[in-house]
């Protein structure tokens, strides 16, 4: 856990980087947790539509989507998301687009 | 500082370390001389038996660029009095095939392991994988990048198509009806994509058996359990079971009464099977190895939808295909296992394994999604269920009634 200012906001962030308060995330927050946590310099039209999709299905069902259903939504093979985010859908997409972390199991 | 490097005392873990057999806490121990990691280990252990209480967070998400399977995130609640387990994540790397290694390699992984993990390993994991215990997250993409360099890659995680993993079959074994090696390493190349980057509603495992013994335990384990086995009678070598009478075997008490089918009769000079009702025990040729061997034609059942009990109760592997050879390229299980994991991958449920799905689905709209006829072997448990469904007869019922 650490405070950091991202975007001009004191925001809280979880050991791997993703945001604890998801209220507080706006497109300069995903701006700089791209940069800071992700290591993508810019967020491309393709890296945004990943995101708002995200963003806008977590405010609707309060939970990520499922893999495929991000694939089939953005049109997006899962080759490219990696591409996109390299740390992958969950690591990278969810954390630039403020999700809380997704539970991941072994 | 000094006293940072002693062991630290753990009168309750040593009672596990007493008595001759092996000792988790005698390896973790032995580990703490080295490695700071495994000395925080022993200290949080016993916190934690002392309290009853895990002292591990539920979660945490890591990984290598890439790849979104491999790692398990694993970090601690006490990261301030344990600064060096504060992370503590576990690495899967794929096995060879049947576990075979030359001790070269097995060393390069350990002085891997030593350099920039807790040295803490675990050979093998349930899921047949290399597990190394404990590292800190700035250090997974240089240890990723020195395992490939060594030729060694991440197995699965998460929702994924898990490492396939297999009996040693034909490499040791007279049983194996099929190269399980081969196909196992087979498998793992044509899924590379769906082992590294987890797209399924829960996890897929591959487990391969050369006979039915099935020393891998696939029929327990695996989502898709490829357990070798025959057609044709089995095959007698009539003066090697009379030379195990000789050595005091008793073929009728220890072979054809524990024959579950009783397809088997001696008459105290020769030994006959009714091969039309074996059920592929294999008991018979284990107690009798050098007379009795599987039929001539060989290849393996496919059974689906094993899983242990986590979200849902344990379920056993059921017949999906009786027989099917098993020769490169695998054409037609590929098929078969592509049409299941699309059906599934669509249709399931979060964190749903596919013998679930198929339960609430059913499995006659199952089989019709992939394209498969009903057969008897499929019916798992006889006799379970005593409404039958004549499906063709209600379709034809108006058409008798216009005539």
């Amino acid at each position: 856990m650490a405070n950091v200012v991202l975007a001009g906001k004191e925001l809280e962030l979880d050991e791997d980087g993703f945001i604890q308060s998801p209220e507080l995330w706006d497109e300069e927050v995903a701006k700089a947790l791209a940069k800071q946590e992700e290591g993508i310099e810019d967020l491309t039209p393709d890296h945004w539509k990943v995101v708002k999709y995200l963003r806008n299905y977590y405010l609707e069902f309060r939970i990520a989507p499922m893999i495929r259903k991000l694939c089939k939504e953005t049109g997006f093979p899962l080759q490219k998301i990696y591409e996109l985010f390299p740390s992958g859908p969950a690591k990278g997409a969810c954390k630039v687009a403020g999700l809380p972390k997704p539970t991941g199991c072994v | 500082m000094g006293d940072e490097k002693k062991i630290p005392k753990t009168p309750k873990l040593d009672e596990l370390d007493k008595g001759p057999w092996p000792s988790f806490v005698r390896e973790i121990k032995r580990a703490a001389e080295k490695s700071p990691m495994s000395r925080g280990l022993l200290g949080v252990l016993e916190r934690s038996y002392n309290e009853k209480v895990g002292h591990w967070k539920h979660g945490g998400i890591v990984g290598v660029r890439g790849y979104g399977g491999g790692v398990i995130g694993r970090y601690s609640d006490l990261p301030e009095e344990f600064p060096d387990i504060a992370h503590f994540h576990t690495i899967r790397v794929n096995q060879p095939a049947g576990w075979f290694y030359t001790s070269a390699a097995l060393r390069t992984i350990c002085d891997l392991w030593e350099r920039h993990g807790s040295g803490l390993t675990n050979l093998h994991g349930s899921t047949g994988d290399i597990i190394l215990l404990g590292t800190r997250t700035e250090e997974l993409e240089p240890i990723f990048s020195e395992l490939t360099q060594m030729g060694f890659d991440l197995g699965g995680s998460g929702s994924d198509i898990r490492t396939p993993s297999c009996c040693v079959g034909p490499a040791r074994c007279e049983w194996a009806c099929y190269d399980t090696l081969g196909l196992t390493y087979d498998l793992t190349m044509h899924y590379q994509d769906e082992i590294h980057r987890p797209a399924f509603p829960y996890k897929f495992k591959f487990k391969a058996a050369g006979c039915p013994n099935d020393c891998v335990a696939s029929i327990a384990r695996a989502d898709l359990s490829i357990i070798g086995t025959w057609k044709g009678p089995i095959q007698v070598d009539a003066a090697a079971v009379t030379a195990y009478t000789k050595d005091g075997t008793d073929i009728q008490a220890d072979v054809c009464d524990r024959c579950p089918s009783k397809c088997m009769a001696w008459d105290g000079k020769a030994l006959t099977i009714a091969n039309e009702w074996c059920v592929r025990c294999m008991h018979c040729i284990n107690v009798l190895p050098t007379a009795l061997r599987p039929g001539p034609e060989r290849g393996a059942t496919i059974l689906v939808g094993a899983k242990a009990p986590i979200i849902q109760g344990a379920m056993l592997s059921s017949v999906l295909v009786p027989f099917m050879k098993m020769e490169p390229p695998y054409t037609a299980l590929k098929e078969l296992v592509g049409k299941m994991l699309e059906l599934w991958a669509e249709e399931g449920k979060s964190r749903e394994r596919i013998g679930e799905f198929i339960q609430r689905v059913g499995l006659g709209n199952f089989l019709e999604a992939i394209g498969l006829e009903p057969l008897p072997e499929m019916v798992a448990h006889p006799r379970e269920n005593p409404y039958v469904f004549y499906e063709e007869y209600l379709e034809e019922e108006p058409t008798e009634a216009k005539a």
